[in-house]
């Protein structure tokens, strides 16, 4: 029985004729809340053919896909920034030195708890004043990195944290430092163990990108806004901006269902070897105290 | 220093204005993910294809595009509100998607012998979902929805971007007019401090009083 089916039985002839009542008066209600959308639309005059004909052109989607790439680029730098940085953090966190321990908590708590548009606008308004003025994509890279280095710091020092201690300490007993164990034994472990979580807080951050639209940084959300102002289909070309926004993170949460997926598989693969293992080594004994 | 002390009816507005929006959308943010949670255990396959299709796509789109469409678009078509009541309603709406989430899996940590029981006692689906299953599986998630409780904090801010005058406009205002950056948005980083650790502690308090152990 799967997980979305343990609060119900099999149905019999009176439940599945409700259930096929249920069914007619979700799709009626479907069917109605689109005909009132449909209405407004028409009503208003924005489903006249002219108004959705330039998204079937290319000049449009050039301009679109060249803010998608804006977004795609900056949400990969910050990526990269924020996980090196979060690595660091949950090391540090997890550092026998207390001097490295508090600060690296410290950064993490409290980063944790600011909106990252207050970081963008400290980064607008604040850094300037103190002669930090950076380019437009560097304006929106460093808040997110900043912000988001916090989220990962977490991932990664659970990530670290659900690593058997024996792994680490098989690395000291084999004579590797402490950086060198944590580096080549534990963390590519902890790595794949959290790589859904990685994916999903990736997909956090390429939404996050969506602030260029306030630093004016011409990624995908703000391209929008100034094709917007330009030709005056405002409703159409926001829908068509988040149908991007959907396609593209729709397709990535599934990638990070589907890692998931086979690391659930991966671990009760290993559980099983483990157990055939165990009963091996029982009959093993039992053959060997039968002998003796 | 004096800056702030200045500017205190600005900062205690937009403050308001945040710890407002905070708590109409949970609230909202609540009903909406308990409902859409419920539509994705029911035994019609309708309901949970369109529980799965609203969490989908409100998750994978970004807050500031369905803020944007909504502020900027619904007029387009006919839709008028107030700034703030779209602002709420945008907010509860999308983290009402992960509220969904969080309730789903409330849901499924709650043992299998509960609605077992339920139904062997003749309850309906409803019934058992409302009397049996819901109530203990809120008591399990006290500490996730405490963390959407921050996230929306957080996300509050994201109405600033629309023309909301909240704790990060109102900072950005007072900076504008006073060119201090530092004490400003030091401010406002522990003006949201101090609420994300309110929340922390009210999550926490609900936890020791309600949590099942199992």
């Amino acid at each position: 029985m799967s997980a979305a089916r343990v609060l119900f039985d099999e149905p019999g002839p009176r439940a599945r004729r409700r259930i096929r009542v249920a069914t007619v008066l979700t799709v009626l209600a479907g069917l109605a809340l689109l005909g009132l959308a449909l209405r407004q639309f028409a009503d208003n005059g924005q489903l006249a053919a002219d108004r959705w004909r330039p998204y079937g052109t290319w000049p449009m989607w050039r301009y679109l896909l060249d803010g998608l790439k804006s977004t795609a680029f900056a949400a990969v730098v910050a990526i990269a920034l924020s996980m090196a940085a979060g690595i660091v953090l949950a090391l540090g966190r997890l550092s026998p030195s207390r001097w490295v321990r508090l600060p690296s908590a410290a950064y993490v708590e409290v980063v944790r708890t600011i909106p990252a548009l207050l970081l963008v606008y400290v980064v607008l308004f604040a850094l300037p004043k103190y002669g930090l003025d950076m380019p437009l994509f560097w304006k929106l890279v460093v808040p997110l990195s900043v912000s988001n280095a916090a989220a990962f710091a977490e991932i990664f020092r659970a990530g670290i944290q659900s690593v058997e201690r024996g792994q680490l300490e098989a690395g000291l007993a084999v004579g590797l430092t402490r950086g060198r164990a944590m580096r080549m034994i534990v963390l590519p472990q902890a790595a794949r163990r959290v790589l859904p979580s990685l994916i999903s807080q990736s997909v956090g951050l390429v939404k996050d990108t969506s602030l260029g639209f306030v630093v004016s940084y011409a990624e995908l959300l703000y391209s929008g806004k100034v094709l917007a102002n330009y030709n005056h289909l405002l409703i159409q070309t926001y829908l068509v901006i988040a149908l991007v926004y959907l396609v593209i993170n729709a397709t990535l949460s599934k990638v990070a269902r589907t890692v998931e997926e086979r690391n659930a598989g991966r671990v009760r693969g290993a559980g099983r070897g483990r157990a055939q293992r165990l009963r091996g080594e029982r009959a093993l004994r039992e053959r060997v105290g039968a002998g003796a | 220093m004096d800056v702030i002390t200045r500017h205190l009816g600005e900062f205690g507005d937009g403050l308001l204005i945040t710890v407002e929006l905070t708590l109409l959308s949970l609230a909202g943010a609540l009903v909406a993910g308990v409902i859409v949670a419920a539509m994705r255990v029911s035994p019609v396959a309708a309901l949970r294809a369109a529980g799965t299709a609203y969490v989908e796509t409100l998750q994978n789109i970004p807050l500031l595009v369905w803020l944007v469409l909504a502020v900027f678009g619904l007029p387009e078509i006919g839709v008028m509100a107030g700034l703030f009541t779209t602002a709420v309603i945008v907010i509860s709406l999308y983290q009402g998607a992960y509220m969904a989430e969080a309730v789903r899996s409330g849901i499924n940590a709650v043992p299998v012998g509960q609605g077992e029981a339920a139904r062997a006692l003749g309850l309906t689906f409803t019934q058992s979902l409302r009397m049996v299953i819901l109530p203990q599986a809120l008591r399990t998630v006290v500490q996730p929805l405490g963390n959407i409780a921050i996230m929306t904090i957080m996300n509050t801010a994201l109405a600033a971007a629309v023309g909301v005058v909240e704790l990060t406009a109102a900072a950005n205002r007072v900076n504008l007019a006073e060119a201090q950056p530092i004490w400003i948005f030091v401010t406002a980083g522990l003006l949201y401090m101090a609420l994300s650790a309110c929340a922390g502690l009210t999550t926490g308090a609900l936890e020791r009083k309600l949590a099942i152990l199992r």
